[in-house]
C-alpha cells in the first residue's frame, strides 16, 4: 500500500522539455542564428577593443570616475588602483576585460528588459500575478541548469553565457521596480493626477525619479547576479576570469584558481561600490 | 450659475455596489448596508451646489466620507452615481482626455499633508501644473515664481522641499496649486497637519489671498473652529452623508438635528457669537424732551445705574449715571446734556465676543451696540459671560 508510486508510469517532464527545447531551438533558428553570430561579433570586437587599450589609461579612468562617483572620497578610487593593478600585475588583465564585458551587456540587457516588466507588474495586478511565480521560478532554478538551453540555442562562447545570466539577474530589477513604484505614496500620485498628468508624465517625472533609489539597488543586485553567472557561464566557453578559474579546477592548481578568483572578487567589489554610490549620492532627502 | 454643482454624487466602495445603491435608496444606515453586502459607503448621495468666489467648507469627523467626497469631485475616485458638474461639464461622464482637460484648467488641490514632489525644488513643484500642459519654460517659471511670491516664499525657489518647515511647505503646496491660475481650489484638510499657530495664520492669509483672488474654494476640514472661520457656507458631514448645509450662524443657531447640535456645542462661541446675538433691547430717554428727573425717574424704575442717551432718530448722545442725574436734580438743573457722558463704550453689530469682552471688562456702563451713529442694543456683563458659558439662548437676527 505504501509504495503505490510503483504502479504508476513515470510523468516524461524530462522528455516533454527537451522535446520543447528542440522544437524551439529549429522553429527559431531564423532567430537565434543571427543572434548567435551578429551579437556573438560584437560581444567580441567590443572585448577586444577594451582588451586593447592601455591598461594605464583604464585603470586612471576608473580611479577618477571612482573618485567623484563615492562623492569625492578616497575609499573606493584607492581601492579601485590597487585592486586594478595587482590584476594586471598577474597577467590577467585580457581575461578581466572579457569578464567585465560580459557583466556590462548581461546588466544592460537585464535592465533594459527588467524596468519595463516592473512597471507593468507595478501597473496591473494581473501582470504581477502573472510575473511573480515566474521571476521566482527563474531564480530558485540552479542557475547551472539555464547553461544547457542555452547552449542548445546558441551553442558555446559568449552569447549563450549572457543568454543564462540574463534568465538568472534579471528578476530583482524586475522586482525592486514593481516594489519602487508601489511605493510612492499615493498622496504624490494623487498629487500628480490631480494636476492632469497622463500616464507617462506620472511615470516618468514622479514615479521613476520617486522610486529610483528602490530600483538601484534591483540593479546593484543584477548587476553582481550577472558578474556570478558569467563565472559559471565559463563552463559553456564564456571567456574571462570564470575559465581562468574553471581550468585550474581542472588541473588542481590552487594558486592559479585563487588568483584569478582573487581578481573576481576585486571586480565584484569595484562594481558593487560604484553601483552603490551612484544611488546615494543625489537627492538625498 | 453655480461653479461646482454636486447632484446625488455616491460612492460605495467594493464589487456588486448595486445592491447596496438599492439598500441606499431604501434609507438604509451604512452600517446595515456593510452587514448586508460587505460594500463600504464612502458618500451618500450628496448634492450642493457652490457659487463663484465662494468658499463653500465640508466638515466632519475623520470617517465621515469628506475626503472620499472631495476627491470624487476631481474624480480621483470614480463616483458610482451621480455627477459633479464644473460650470456645466459632467466630469463623472467624461472620457480620460476631457477630463485631464478640466483638471488642468479648471481644478486644483492642495493636499493635507502636502504632497509636494520631494525630487524637485520649490520652483520646479509649483511649475508642475504647467509643465505638465507644455507651457514653455519661461512662461512657467515666470508665472510659478509670481504664485511663490503670492504666498511669500520668493526667496525660497531653489531650495527642495525637506529644507522647508510644514507651514512654508504648504505655501508651496498652495503656490503650485494658483499657478496654474484655476477656478476652483480643492483643499484637503490643507492646514490639518500644521500646528494651531501657523494654521491660524494660513488661515488668515488664504482669507486675504481670496480678498484679491475671488477663487471658488470648496475646503475640507475636521477642525469646525477653522470651519466657521474660514467657511461662507459649510456642509457637515456624518456617515458619508451631508447632515446640514448652511452660514456658520446657521449652522450654530438653528443645528438641524442633534447630531450637529452635539457637534457645535464644543466651539469656542466667543470666535462666533458677534454682539448682535447677545444685545437687549435698549432703555432710552430723549435728549430733545427728557431731564435728569426723568432720567433718574426710569432708572429707578428699570434698576439701572445709567440710562443712554438718544435724540428722536435714535442717534446715540451719550449717557447719565445715577448719581449725576440725582446731584442734578439737587441742584436743579433741567438741562440733560450738562450731566451728559460721552465716553460711550461702543461696538458694532458684527464685533466678536472677545473684542466685546475686553471692552465690558473696563466699562462702568454697559456697552453700546453702535451702528450708522444709531443705537441698535446695549450689552451687560452678564450676558457676555452666560454666552460664553453656552447658556444663554442666542437671538438670532430673524427670530
Amino acid at each position: 500500500m505504501l509504495n503505490f508510486m510503483e504502479n504508476v508510469a513515470q510523468i516524461p517532464i524530462a522528455d516533454w522539455v527537451s522535446k520543447f527545447t528542440d522544437i524551439l531551438t529549429n522553429t527559431f533558428a531564423f532567430l537565434f542564428d543571427p543572434i548567435k553570430n551578429d551579437f556573438g561579433t560584437f560581444m567580441e570586437w567590443l572585448a577586444e577593443l577594451l582588451a586593447s587599450i592601455p591598461p594605464v589609461i583604464v585603470i586612471l579612468l576608473v580611479v577618477i570616475l571612482a573618485f567623484f562617483a563615492s562623492g569625492k572620497r578616497f575609499g573606493l578610487a584607492a581601492f579601485s588602483l590597487i585592486g586594478l593593478l595587482l590584476i594586471w600585475n598577474q597577467g590577467l588583465w585580457e581575461e578581466l576585460m572579457f569578464t567585465f564585458t560580459l557583466v556590462l551587456v548581461a546588466s544592460l540587457l537585464s535592465i533594459i528588459i527588467g524596468v519595463p516588466f516592473g512597471i507593468l507588474m507595478s501597473k496591473s495586478k494581473t501582470a504581477e500575478a502573472i510575473i511573480t511565480p515566474i521571476l521566482d521560478f527563474m531564480q530558485t532554478m540552479p542557475a547551472f541548469v539555464y547553461l544547457i538551453p542555452a547552449v542548445a540555442f546558441f551553442s558555446i562562447g559568449m552569447v549563450p553565457g549572457i543568454f543564462a545570466s540574463l534568465i538568472f539577474a534579471t528578476p530583482p530589477t524586475v522586482r525592486f521596480t514593481n516594489l519602487g513604484i508601489r511605493q510612492v505614496s499615493s498622496e504624490l500620485v494623487e498629487a500628480s493626477e490631480a494636476f492632469g498628468s497622463t500616464g507617462a508624465q506620472k511615470l516618468f517625472k514622479v514615479e521613476l525619479p520617486m522610486a529610483k533609489k528602490t530600483i538601484m539597488a534591483g540593479i546593484n543586485q543584477t548587476v553582481m547576479l550577472a558578474l556570478s553567472m558569467v563565472v559559471i557561464a565559463s563552463m559553456i566557453g564564456a571567456p574571462g576570469l570564470g575559465r581562468e578559474v574553471l581550468s585550474s579546477l581542472q588541473r588542481a592548481q590552487v594558486g592559479t584558481g585563487f588568483v584569478a578568483g582573487l581578481g573576481i572578487v576585486i571586480l565584484a567589489i569595484i562594481i558593487d561600490r560604484f553601483t552603490q554610490s551612484l544611488n546615494s549620492q543625489k537627492g538625498d532627502a | 450659475m453655480p461653479v461646482i454643482e454636486v447632484q446625488g454624487l455616491s460612492k460605495v466602495f467594493g464589487k456588486n455596489n448595486k445592491q447596496a445603491l438599492k439598500l441606499l435608496d431604501q434609507g438604509k444606515p451604512k452600517d446595515e448596508i456593510l452587514k448586508e453586502t460587505g460594500n463600504t459607503v464612502g458618500v451618500n448621495r450628496a448634492s450642493f451646489e457652490v457659487e463663484e468666489g465662494e468658499i463653500f467648507v465640508i466638515m466632519g469627523l475623520s470617517g465621515s466620507g469628506k475626503s472620499t467626497l472631495v476627491r470624487l469631485i476631481n474624480r480621483l475616485i470614480e463616483p458610482t452615481e451621480g455627477s459633479v458638474y464644473i460650470d456645466g461639464e459632467d466630469l463623472a461622464k467624461m472620457d480620460k482626455k476631457n477630463l485631464r482637460r478640466v483638471r488642468r484648467e479648471k481644478l486644483s488641490m492642495v493636499f493635507q499633508k502636502f504632497a509636494l514632489f520631494p525630487h524637485r525644488t520649490i520652483l520646479e513643484n509649483a511649475e508642475y501644473g504647467l509643465e505638465i500642459q507644455g507651457v514653455e519654460k519661461e512662461e512657467r517659471s515666470k508665472k510659478a515664481k509670481e504664485s511663490l511670491e503670492m504666498v511669500g516664499l520668493g526667496g525660497y525657489i531653489h531650495q527642495y522641499p525637506a529644507q522647508l518647515s510644514g507651514g512654508m511647505q504648504q505655501r508651496v503646496g498652495l503656490a503650485r496649486a494658483l499657478a496654474n491660475d484655476p477656478e476652483v481650489l480643492l483643499m484637503d484638510e490643507a492646514f490639518s497637519a500644521l500646528d494651531p499657530l501657523i494654521r491660524k495664520e494660513m488661515q488668515d492669509e488664504l482669507l486675504d489671498l481670496q480678498e484679491t483672488m475671488k477663487k471658488t474654494i470648496l475646503f475640507i476640514t475636521h477642525d469646525l473652529d477653522e470651519a466657521l472661520r474660514i467657511g461662507d457656507r459649510i456642509a457637515l458631514m456624518k456617515d458619508g452623508s451631508i447632515v446640514q448645509i448652511g452660514t456658520p450662524e446657521e449652522i450654530l443657531v438653528h443645528p438641524a438635528n442633534d447630531y450637529v447640535e452635539k457637534f457645535v456645542e464644543d466651539v469656542d462661541r466667543s470666535k462666533v457669537l458677534t454682539a448682535q446675538h447677545i444685545m437687549k433691547r435698549p432703555e432710552t430717554i430723549n435728549i430733545e424732551k427728557h431731564g435728569p428727573r426723568v432720567a433718574l425717574e426710569r432708572m429707578r424704575e428699570e434698576g439701572l445705574s445709567s440710562i443712554y442717551v438718544t435724540d428722536r432718530k435714535r442717534n446715540i448722545k451719550g449717557y447719565v449715571t445715577a448719581d449725576d442725574a440725582s446731584d442734578a436734580r439737587k441742584r436743579e438743573i433741567t438741562d440733560l446734556t450738562e450731566i451728559l457722558r460721552t465716553d460711550v463704550p461702543q461696538v458694532g453689530k458684527e464685533t466678536s465676543m472677545n473684542d466685546i469682552f475686553e471692552i465690558i471688562h473696563d466699562s462702568p456702563v454697559p456697552v453700546a451696540v453702535v451702528e450708522d451713529g444709531k443705537l441698535m442694543g446695549i450689552i451687560v456683563r452678564g450676558a457676555v459671560i452666560s454666552a460664553l458659558a453656552g447658556e444663554t439662548e442666542v437671538i438670532s437676527e430673524d427670530a
